[in-house]
């Protein structure tokens, strides 16, 4: 699909940001932005700046300066669960998720149910979370067992469904296949396809470009904290955008 | 048996069935027994003694303080931090209430123990906090931040009396120590017990209607039977030696000494705050992964700063229970305390790298210590011997700990 249908506006603008750490500047004077039903890939070496410019979106660091609109609106994005609260969920390449505490426990963290008396409703919590897991994973059984007990596949899965599960409208996918073998992989690749045609935008930061031809929409591409620039997938070949990754140089047919 | 047949464990082997079925915690079980082995090790060395209602009633006594201190260093255990300070803030505040109790406040009236107590507990949160302050917001590691905290307070609480011990104190406060009227008696005792029992059905019940609603399998009737039955039994048990032990050249029983049921609060409390609350939630999810935590949106430092004021809290209890039973406030009380909190948390199955750690656990971790304490005192070991064969225990009790659980991983 093309990234801007007559009358829709972008789901998020980040605009100008920029964040240092003491003098290193992360990232540097960076504008992206994501349409509903949109895939657009962050590509870049190691210490390139995807991570820390997604990260503003999801709250965990803040922008030293830059504005980033959701629906054409200016938002604050001070924590995490500001960012929640906005329908922006991330999947994060370490998963985040507390090792001894179950599947149920750790996809409502910071959000649980809780009983008319204000206590935890495990038992809800872990009927809705059986739903949310086995929708994704049928063959997941081990709920209730701390996620260290589990293989890299049922980790993904629980980090997933934590996303999905919150009626997230923009999604943020850091290397969501890192851990994974060539059957999960091409699972996660068809998610992304369904949650697109859900009209959910998605933030796909990946090393392998392959995948990345094979989703994303437009391609972002960062090198030292800087945007070399952003194009939409068919109009490059996969030696233009390794270009940009390389040498941070612009193929002739920016889009 | 159709809801055995559904359940996961069932797949397994025979030994499993049954430890499926029956969802109990091997851990504590293997503690439990452990502690019986050392009292029928201990009551057949002492011909008897060890094994009567006398000598269990001041076990329990002797368990409250550092029993109530360890509901609350489970937590600080949990979230990948260690309290070093609770035995000198235990002191400070009982000085601190002694000296309320009999220099301040007007002596005889009926609020002097009570006032005195709530300051002090009040100066408890307000220490524990801000250590907690000090090492959530600031980032100085909690070993040095309670290392500072244990010079501190031992050091104000001599300084408040340039040393002096203070005495007498509040008649009605002494009963928290458990002295000669210190128990409830044996009608209270049995209505503690049946409040007990109740309370354990009705969690029972409750427990499994909620399970049920949502189609979960559920243990078999006769697997949770079974485990109330063994709580129920213990209760009853408990109930029934408490009371066999008369006041001296009475036949009154003395019943459940106050102390112990204060460490009883505190036990039922800190289970419900780690089992059922969001915060007890958030303490173990910090103790897994403070990075994860933070990501979903907990406030982290709040949530250990809280945890840090909750263990200045339970150590302003201990030090009134202390305090009440010396029926003084002097400046060394308390000394070295923390090492046995500390152990008794650990022994319970508290892990030193954080996350994993049960109230339940760490109380018969307490029991233990104590009555390997008290066995040796029997015995007429000599304390630098009793220390001897304490420390040989602890390492040898976390070295079981840690073999068992890597090899089930």
């Amino acid at each position: 699909m093309t990234s801007s249908p007559m009358g829709v506006g972008p789901l998020v603008e980040m605009r100008n940001i920029s964040i240092h750490f003491g003098g290193i500047k992360a990232v540097d004077d960076v504008s992206i932005d994501l349409y509903p039903g949109e895939v657009v890939a962050l590509l870049g070496h190691n210490g390139a700046g995807k991570s820390t410019l997604v990260k503003v979106l999801s709250g965990a660091y803040r922008a030293n300066s830059g504005q980033i609109l959701i629906d054409g609106r200016t938002v604050e994005i001070g924590s995490p669960r500001d960012a929640k609260a906005l329908g922006i969920e991330t999947i994060y390449q370490t998963l985040a998720l507390a090792e001894n505490i179950d599947a149920p426990g750790n996809l409502f963290l910071g959000r649980e149910l809780t009983t008319p008396w204000g206590t935890l409703d495990d038992a809800a919590m872990e009927h809705a979370a059986r739903q949310a897991i086995l929708e994704l994973n049928p063959n997941f059984t081990r709920i209730k067992e701390p996620v260290k007990n589990l293989s890299g596949g049922q980790r993904q899965s629980v980090a997933i469904a934590r996303a999905l599960h919150f009626k997230a409208r923009i999604l943020i996918m850091d290397e969501p296949t890192a851990a994974l073998g060539p059957h999960e992989t091409r699972q996660v690749a068809d998610l992304i396809t369904r949650l697109k045609a859900k009209g959910i935008g998605i933030f796909l930061i990946s090393h392998d470009i392959h995948d990345v031809f094979s989703l994303a929409d437009r391609i972002s591409v960062m090198k030292n904290g800087k945007l070399v620039g952003t194009v939409r997938t068919q109009d490059v070949t996969q030696d233009d955008v390794l270009g940009m990754i390389i040498l941070g140089k612009r193929p002739k047919i920016a889009a | 048996m159709m809801s055995l047949a559904q359940s996961p464990a069932a797949h397994k082997g025979g030994a499993r069935d049954l430890k499926g079925a029956l969802e109990v915690d091997l851990r504590l079980l293997a503690m439990i027994a452990a502690v019986a082995v050392i009292w029928v090790g201990f009551d057949l060395l002492t011909d008897g003694i060890f094994l009567t209602a006398r000598n269990l009633w001041n076990l329990a006594v002797q368990t409250s303080v550092v029993g109530i201190m360890t509901t609350g260093m489970v937590l600080v255990i949990v979230t990948r931090h260690i309290d070093l300070s609770v035995g000198s803030v235990l002191g400070f505040v009982g000085m601190v209430m002694a000296v309320l109790q009999a220099q301040i406040l007007p002596i005889g009236t009926g609020w002097n123990w009570s006032a005195s107590l709530a300051l002090g507990l009040g100066l408890g949160v307000v220490i524990g906090g801000a250590q907690g302050w000090w090492i959530a917001h600031r980032g100085v590691p909690s070993f040095i931040v309670t290392l500072g905290g244990l010079l501190i307070f031992r050091g104000l609480a001599w300084t408040i009396t340039e040393g002096q011990t203070v005495a007498p104190l509040d008649e009605t406060f002494q009963l928290m120590g458990g002295g000669l009227l210190g128990s409830i008696g044996a009608f209270w005792s049995w209505m503690v017990g049946a409040a007990g029992i109740v309370l354990v059905l009705v969690r029972t019940v409750m427990a499994r209607r909620r399970r049920q609603r949502y189609g979960f399998a559920v243990r078999p009737i006769w697997a949770e039977l079974l485990v109330a039955a063994s709580i129920v039994g213990a209760i009853v048990g408990f109930v029934v030696v408490m009371n066999a032990y008369d006041r001296p050249r009475t036949d009154i029983s003395q019943g459940i000494p106050i102390p112990v049921l204060i460490l009883i609060g505190a036990v039922i409390i800190m289970s419900a705050v780690t089992k059922v609350t969001k915060f007890g939630r958030y303490v173990f999810a910090i103790g897994g992964n403070p990075e994860a935590a933070q990501l979903a949106g907990i406030n982290t430092r709040l949530v250990i700063m809280a945890v840090f004021a909750l263990m200045g809290l339970l150590a302003g209890i201990a030090g009134a229970v202390q305090t009440a039973r010396l029926n003084a406030g002097a400046n060394s009380t308390g000394e070295l305390l923390e090492l046995s909190v500390i152990a008794a948390a650990v022994i319970g199955g508290s892990s030193l790298a954080g996350g994993t750690g049960t109230i339940s656990g760490a109380i018969v971790g307490a029991v233990f210590m104590q009555s390997l304490q008290s066995g040796m005192i029997l015995l007429g070991l000599p304390t630098p011997m009793q220390n001897v064969v304490i420390g040989l225990v602890l390492i040898l009790a976390v070295w079981i700990d840690t073999s068992y659980q890597r090899r089930r991983l």
